[in-house]
């Protein structure tokens, strides 16, 4: 019988599945350490990940406290040493009173870190952040980071999932806050996209105003696609908050939605906050979606919105 | 639950010491059985949306003034011109009201198209406002947008080319305001109008106005035939006002005035142990005076004047109104009285005040021994309506450590006042005739004063003219605590304790007089029967 130990000398060093990794451990743990999978024809039972996963623990006392403590250490350490922050605007939220819901342009994952530490008290000490289901609540490991520590509940991207929109209109009308890109994704390209309506949606049937919130800068942070940060400012420009009246409906207070967010874009980049107001009365502000065209044009332009930074020495080659 | 009225408390054996302000500390005062106290109203309930208030005050004004949007068109000229930094007191907790109704204003200036704005700290002869404090009262989004520009700007009553005049009343009086604001099409003025003397005409005619104008109300006739100028019906320095205000108007000057009110909410936590009754104090709060009171006592002046004027108070807006300037005082001026009206039977010897570290003319800076006297004999004593709340030959009692001590950026001319001025005399005439003319036209206080943060030369003597009533109507004036030579050098007696002081009180109202204290700030106003 041959010596399944021995090893062929050559075999082991070019034969990558024979060397051991942790994933490989992983994979080769069976059932009952891991859980069997659905036979063919059988339907599975409904995921507990995704949309359904269940995140009211992560709104007990323990877990609130775990991430306030994590958000005001490590989250506005880490804040502070890669975004810098200038928060403007905070004078906006003076007359607001009880929850409500944040809307901020998405460019990052910096950005929902970057909310949570900007946001004014007693609004940061109780808010939820809606994060993509198919994203955030994958598989129970990220659900649970996402849920303690960013105090995420999953909300559906591309199916509209009642079980998630209920939970956030009755957080909202049980007195948290909450956070939400109505974008629906982060920039592609570090330009702006339509707003969908889940935050006028959400904002009508819980009956709470919408503070529009404009980032600028954690593109350049963390963009889509990188998995690691680097350093550079980031401004976070709250709005005064929008009231659903009687006359809108959920279009129409997108766009209005979409145009106070272009108006803080403008009066960001700007720095000029009555020229910012013109354009926005006379529909002239830039926008936030840039301009159509190939994407390297797209990017050309936005090249001219970045800050210029020069360290005052030209370097070779002369150009 | 509704805010209490203030009370007049009449002293007994189980009365408490009274805690008196004593500039940046306090003391505690045990006043003689007999004696009364009058505490101020308790802060009446402040509007809620102040938001929707200022909408709505801009689109239903009063008067015959059309709505703001109405009146905004573009390609017009637009100049905003707001108080200073001697309002409020002391600074309100930002958002300050001005930049809320001015960033309200713009909005619906920005909608109409209007470009060209001015924004204009009307300032008069105070001094000029520094980055910081126009930030904190208009806000970094207005000062943003319009200082880099040159847009917003201190008014500057010593450029020439930068005043109008306007002509003269049918009583001989000069107007003269702001060039810009006069060929404006629109003068918008933002007001707080924090006692009663404040607002009305006197925010354009005074606030964008020069020397040459101002002196015909600053002075001490106009000041001792205000009886008080704190009660626009028997002021002078109002009637004055109101004739120039007039006579802008007439001259085709458009202003549309937007005037608050705030309630007397002074003290944020913990000082607002401040504004409690003594008897109502908790355990807490007494130890905390104590403790303060103890820590106060300490500390160099400089820490402690650093800690309280880093005091930003909990104002809350009472009232906003806006349109044509006389109607929109009315109502302002009804709305400061519901706040700050004590109704006090009869009139006392001994008037006594503890003078807290804070005045209009010092506000991040020093109060020197002339705006003690201002605080005490031009503001308090001048807080009433009807009669002054102490007798003709009466007492006044003030408590503050008056220090021999100036502000040299803020304040020079008040410097070479004290020491040349009033070490010649204190009689407020004499000085007027001597000296005034050479200090107000003096370059060396016109260059600090354009150029630098300088009060203007002349300011110094309207400080003195301010005491110029309470000082012809009493018969002695006593400052406990006070340093004795800055004491001496204004013609005042200085005490070590209030029992010194009512012991020296006796040798001018005999061996058993009455004593009034005034339990102020926050505000109040005696409304004296």
């Amino acid at each position: 019988m041959a010596d399944l130990n021995r090893r062929n000398p050559i075999s082991h060093l070019t034969d990558r599945r024979s060397k051991a990794s942790i994933s490989r451990v992983v994979r080769k743990v069976e059932f009952p350490l891991k859980a069997a999978e659905t036979p063919e024809g059988e339907t599975p039972l409904p995921s507990n990940t995704g949309g359904n996963y269940e995140t009211d623990w992560a709104r007990r006392y323990a877990s609130r406290l775990t991430r306030r403590i994590a958000l005001s250490t490590i989250g506005k350490g880490v804040i502070s040493y890669y975004a810098n922050p200038t928060i403007r605007g905070l004078d906006r939220l003076h007359d607001l009173d009880g929850p409500a819901i944040f809307a901020a342009n998405h460019q990052s994952h910096a950005d929902t870190l970057l909310m949570l530490t900007s946001m004014p008290p007693p609004w940061k000490h109780k808010a939820f952040v809606g994060a993509a289901a198919d994203y955030f609540f994958g598989n129970r490991t990220t659900a649970a980071i996402s849920a303690l520590f960013i105090g995420a509940i999953p909300i559906e991207r591309t199916s509209i999932n009642r079980n998630t929109i209920e939970k956030a209109v009755d957080l909202l009308r049980g007195g948290w806050s909450m956070v939400i890109y109505p974008e629906g994704g982060r920039s592609p390209d570090g330009w702006g996209q339509e707003f969908r309506p889940g935050a006028a949606f959400l904002a009508k049937q819980a009956g709470v105003p919408v503070v529009p919130v404009h980032i600028r800068g954690t593109f350049d942070i963390l963009r889509k696609g990188r998995n690691w940060p680097k350093r550079s400012n980031a401004t976070v420009n709250f709005g005064r908050p929008l009231e659903f009246a009687e006359e809108d409906n959920n279009r129409r207070f997108t766009r209005k939605l979409q145009a106070a967010v272009e108006s803080l874009a403008d009066e960001t980049a700007t720095g000029n906050w009555f020229a910012a107001r013109q354009r926005s009365h006379s529909e002239e502000s830039p926008g936030i979606q840039g301009p159509d065209g190939a994407p390297w044009r797209r990017r050309w332009a936005l090249s001219d919105k970045d800050d210029k930074r020069s360290d005052g020495e030209r370097r070779w080659p002369y150009v | 639950m509704s805010a209490r009225q203030g009370l007049v408390l009449e002293v007994d054996r189980t009365t408490p010491p009274i805690v008196f302000h004593h500039g940046e500390g306090f003391r505690f005062e045990k006043l003689p059985s007999g004696s009364r106290v009058v505490y101020p109203n308790e802060p009446i309930e402040p509007i809620e949306d102040v938001d929707g208030a200022i909408r709505h005050a801009l689109d239903n004004p009063l008067g015959d003034s059309p709505p703001l949007a109405a009146l905004l068109t573009a390609g017009m000229k637009l100049t905003i011109a707001f108080d200073d930094i001697s309002l409020p007191l002391p600074q309100m907790q930002a958002p300050d009201i001005r930049g809320r109704i001015i960033e309200q204003v713009l909005d619906t200036a920005a909608s109409a198209g209007v470009d060209d704005v001015h924004l204009i700290a009307a300032l008069a002869l105070h001094r000029r406002m520094t980055e910081g404090e126009l930030r904190h009262a208009l806000g970094d989004r207005v000062y943003d947008a319009f200082a880099p520009t040159g847009q917003l700007y201190n008014f500057d009553a010593e450029d020439p080319d930068a005043l109008t005049h306007l002509g003269e009343t049918d009583h001989g009086e000069e107007v003269v305001i702001s060039k810009r604001a006069a060929e404006s099409d629109l003068i918008i003025y933002v007001n707080i109008n924090l006692v009663s003397m404040d607002g009305g005409h006197k925010s354009v005619a005074t606030g964008l106005s020069g020397y040459s104008a101002i002196r015909h109300h600053h002075n001490v006739e106009t000041m001792r035939r205000s009886k008080s100028f704190m009660d626009q019906e028997k002021s002078e320095l109002h009637t004055k006002n109101w004739r120039q205000g007039r006579l802008i108007r007439n001259a085709g000057v458009k202003i549309f005035q937007i005037e608050t009110t705030l309630n007397n909410n002074t003290f944020p936590a913990p000082w607002d142990f401040l504004q409690k009754r003594e008897w109502e104090m908790s355990a807490k709060e007494r130890m905390l005076l104590l403790g303060t009171k103890k820590f106060l006592d300490k500390v160099p002046r400089k820490s402690a004047r650093s800690i309280f004027q880093g005091i930003r108070a909990p104002f809350g807006l009472t009232s906003i109104q806006a349109g044509e300037v006389e109607e929109v005082h009315k109502v302002t001026t009804a709305n400061v009285y519901r706040q700050h009206l004590v109704r006090v039977e009869g009139q006392t010897d001994i008037l006594s005040m503890g003078l807290p570290y804070l005045g209009p003319y010092n506000v991040n800076s020093i109060m020197n021994p002339i705006l003690v006297a201002c605080l005490g004999l031009g503001y308090f004593f001048n807080l009433y309506k009807g009669k002054p709340l102490v007798r003709e030959g009466g007492v006044v009692i003030m408590s503050h450590p008056t220090p021999w001590e100036f502000h040299p950026v803020h304040h020079p001319s008040y410097i070479d006042f004290f020491e040349e001025v009033l070490a010649d005399t204190t009689d407020p005439e004499k000085i007027e005739h001597k000296y005034e003319k050479r200090y107000a036209e003096d370059e060396w206080y016109r260059h600090l004063y354009r150029t630098s943060y300088a009060y203007h030369g002349v300011h110094p003597f309207y400080m003195w003219y301010w005491c110029s009533h309470a000082l012809q109507h009493v018969g002695q004036v006593i400052i406990v605590g006070g340093d004795q030579r800055a004491t001496k050098r204004m013609g005042f007696r200085s005490a070590t304790t209030m029992r010194d002081a009512l012991e020296m009180a006796t040798d001018v109202v005999g061996r058993d007089p009455t004593l009034t204290h005034l339990h102020n700030p926050p505000v109040l106003m005696a409304d004296v029967v």
